[in-house]
């Protein structure tokens, strides 16, 4: 053609540059106004009467008590889940069996009630109306308002997050490596350790990340069976409701700095783990 | 090792994938299991490993019956489809992994376990890529990788599960020549499954033929093409034509009520089978003949297709044509089958 007015070629799936950078502003500002400036704000709240009162709230009896608890609780809740969340991932992935529809909405209830639910089915469970409640204390076992409690609802509300995560990428990788193993002389415990759990240690670290992740923050579940007494049964998120409540906002945010450190080393782990991922890692996708 | 297969039946929830399959293989050979998918191939395989039970029947290694024997116990190499190589192993620890995995009483020592994995690298021809992790390796690499690794357990059978379908033609040609040599060379009895009958035919000493879940037919490569037993058989391997025929009493074959020229003991309705290249042309009238709808060079040889008229419909068969021979499109052409195959009663495939 003659007629050449050449227009530049563009990319069919690209957009002008000032929709571009509309979108890009849009992301960018709702971000910061929801998820930067909060967290910003809470380290400048934790520093306001400076490095001392800082060091203070922290190593204050109740506030280590608390932190201890809070650590107590997610070394027994995130291993238990550790274990049902790869036993579960495998059932539903390697075997065919009835009620596994059943099975993997039942994983997903955590996810989709409230909290707070999560934790009255506990008192239900074990209040001193309830039918277990009374029999367990006649032989001294204290499990509402303990630290029994606190965990299970802890382990309640954490369950899904190491199942979710293995039961695609099981899925994904199928039976074919495990029957390589088997063929070859191994027994079913050394086909786990030697192929499966490499198979999937990259997804299975991520899941454990997550589970820790929320075991330490659980405020709902935990607040309903703790009862709240100061440095027994007071995890760190109530421990901060407790200071926040008394107006002493630099303990307070003190403590909920150490909640936000934690999830921003959540996140930065989590980043590095997805990039593993997606180089085909040994644990990645098959090649 | 003789592996005896004893009217084996197997059902996958109600599903019959195999259906009373009796089978023998003897020592040292290699067979071949060919059929289109669904056929129960792969099934049969993986019930000669132990990787799946069979619903009704036994397998017999030898004397002993390893029907109700583990995948373990019965000492297989089975070389998967896509290989199922451990990805976050290296090759020469793939190759060992069946070493390492033993109980410590049988157990070589590790000195030992590298040596023998450098000799099966030798063996594969893959020396000095011990270290490669699997996504590292080609296709073919791979390929021998997995073979070397089924082979360290010393098995008494081999059996490898569509050995070239991942890879492309040259390589594909390349290894099957390599693992005809190394068949030759290791004497292991070796069941191989695939769809491609070129495969079968080169590589086995004899064909097992696979239909639904049944044996159509067991032969050498000869056998199975230049006799099939069934009309499954002669439609699937080579190509064939077919048309519908009556034996009239006393002999002559009869198509649309007319003599073609040929003649056959047994009386009644029946299909006539032919192969491209075993057709004579002729000016006789009692032939077949049809109207030339296109006509193909193929490498040394001329294909002619033709549409024989049958009533209301027409017939499409293929013939092998002189190259000399004067072909013109939309023009009849006479010829007759000079060897052919008639199935009694069957209906067209």
């Amino acid at each position: 053609m003659s007629d050449s007015r050449t227009t530049p070629f563009r990319d069919p799936t690209d957009e002008s540059p000032l929709v571009k950078l509309l979108v890009i502003l849009v992301g960018l500002a709702f971000l910061a106004f929801f998820l930067f400036l909060p967290l910003v704000g809470v380290f400048v709240e934790a520093f306001r009467k400076g490095g001392q009162a800082y060091v203070e709230a922290l190593v204050e009896p109740d506030a280590v008590s608390a932190i201890r608890l809070t650590l107590l609780v997610a070394v027994i809740a995130v291993p238990l889940n550790l274990v049902f969340g790869v036993a579960a991932a495998w059932a539903i992935a390697k075997f065919e069996f009835k009620g596994k529809a059943f099975l993997i909405t039942l994983i997903d209830l955590p996810f989709s009630i409230s909290p707070v639910i999560s934790g009255l089915v506990y008192v239900l469970l074990f209040g001193s109306q309830s039918l277990l409640g009374p029999w367990l204390k006649s032989y001294g076992i204290e499990i509402l308002f303990a630290v029994p409690g606190i965990v299970l609802a802890t382990v309640f509300v954490t369950f899904p997050f190491v199942a979710r995560e293995l039961i695609p990428l099981m899925q994904d990788q199928g039976t074919g490596d495990e029957e390589a193993a088997l063929s070859l002389g191994a027994s079913g415990w050394q086909t786990f350790w030697f192929v499966t759990l490499p198979n999937i240690k990259w997804g299975l670290l991520y899941g454990v990340l997550l589970c820790n992740a929320r075991a330490m923050g659980e405020f709902g579940a935990v607040s309903v069976v703790s009862g709240h007494v100061r440095g027994l049964t007071n995890t760190m998120p109530l421990h901060v409701e407790i200071l926040y409540n008394e107006y002493n906002f630099v303990a307070a945010f003190a403590v909920a700095s150490l909640l936000a450190a934690l999830a921003l080393v959540t996140l930065a782990l989590k980043t590095i783990l997805e990039l593993r991922f997606g180089a085909g890692g040994a644990g990645g996708r098959r090649h | 090792m003789d592996v005896t297969i004893n009217h084996v039946r197997k059902e996958f929830a109600r599903f019959p994938a195999l259906n009373d399959v009796s089978l023998e293989i003897k020592s040292g050979e290699l067979i071949a299991l060919l059929g289109p998918s669904g056929s129960g191939k792969t099934t049969l395989l993986r019930l000669i490993a132990g990787l799946d039970q069979p619903t009704e029947g036994q397998i017999f290694f030898g004397e002993e019956d390893a029907s109700h024997r583990t995948v373990q116990e019965r000492n297989v190499g089975f070389v998967f489809q896509h290989y199922a190589l451990f990805r976050h192993m290296t090759a020469g620890d793939n190759i060992g992994f069946g070493l390492k995995v033993r109980p410590a009483a049988i157990r070589p020592p590790k000195a030992e376990i590298r040596r023998r994995v450098g000799e099966l690298l030798d063996m594969v021809q893959l020396s000095g890529l011990e270290k490669r992790y699997p996504n590292q390796l080609s296709g073919g690499q791979r390929q021998r990788v997995a073979l070397a690794r089924a082979m360290a357990i010393e098995p008494r059978i081999l059996l490898l599960d569509e050995p070239f379908g991942a890879l492309d033609a040259k390589v594909r040609k390349e290894l099957r020549r390599w693992l005809r040599e190394f068949h030759d060379r290791t004497g292991h009895t070796t069941v191989f499954v695939t769809h491609d009958q070129e495969e079968a035919l080169e590589l086995a000493d004899r064909v097992v033929v696979m239909s639904q879940g049944k044996i159509e037919q067991v032969g050498s490569a000869d056998d199975v093409y230049d006799r099939p037993g069934s009309p499954f058989v002669f439609s699937f391997i080579g190509e064939s034509s077919q048309l519908p025929v009556r034996v009239a009493p006393g002999g002559n074959v009869l198509f649309n009520g007319r003599p073609i020229g040929i003649a056959e003991r047994q009386e009644g309705d029946a299909m006539l089978f032919f192969r491209p290249q075993d057709v004579a042309l002729t000016q006789e009238t009692d032939a077949l003949f049809g109207k030339v709808t296109a006509c193909r060079r193929l490498a040394g040889t001329r294909i002619a297709e033709i549409d024989i008229a049958n009533g209301g419909k027409a017939h499409h068969v293929e013939i092998e044509v002189p190259l000399d021979a004067a072909v013109t499109l939309g023009a009849d052409l006479r010829f007759r089958p000079t060897r052919w195959t008639l199935f009694a009663g069957s209906k067209a495939e």
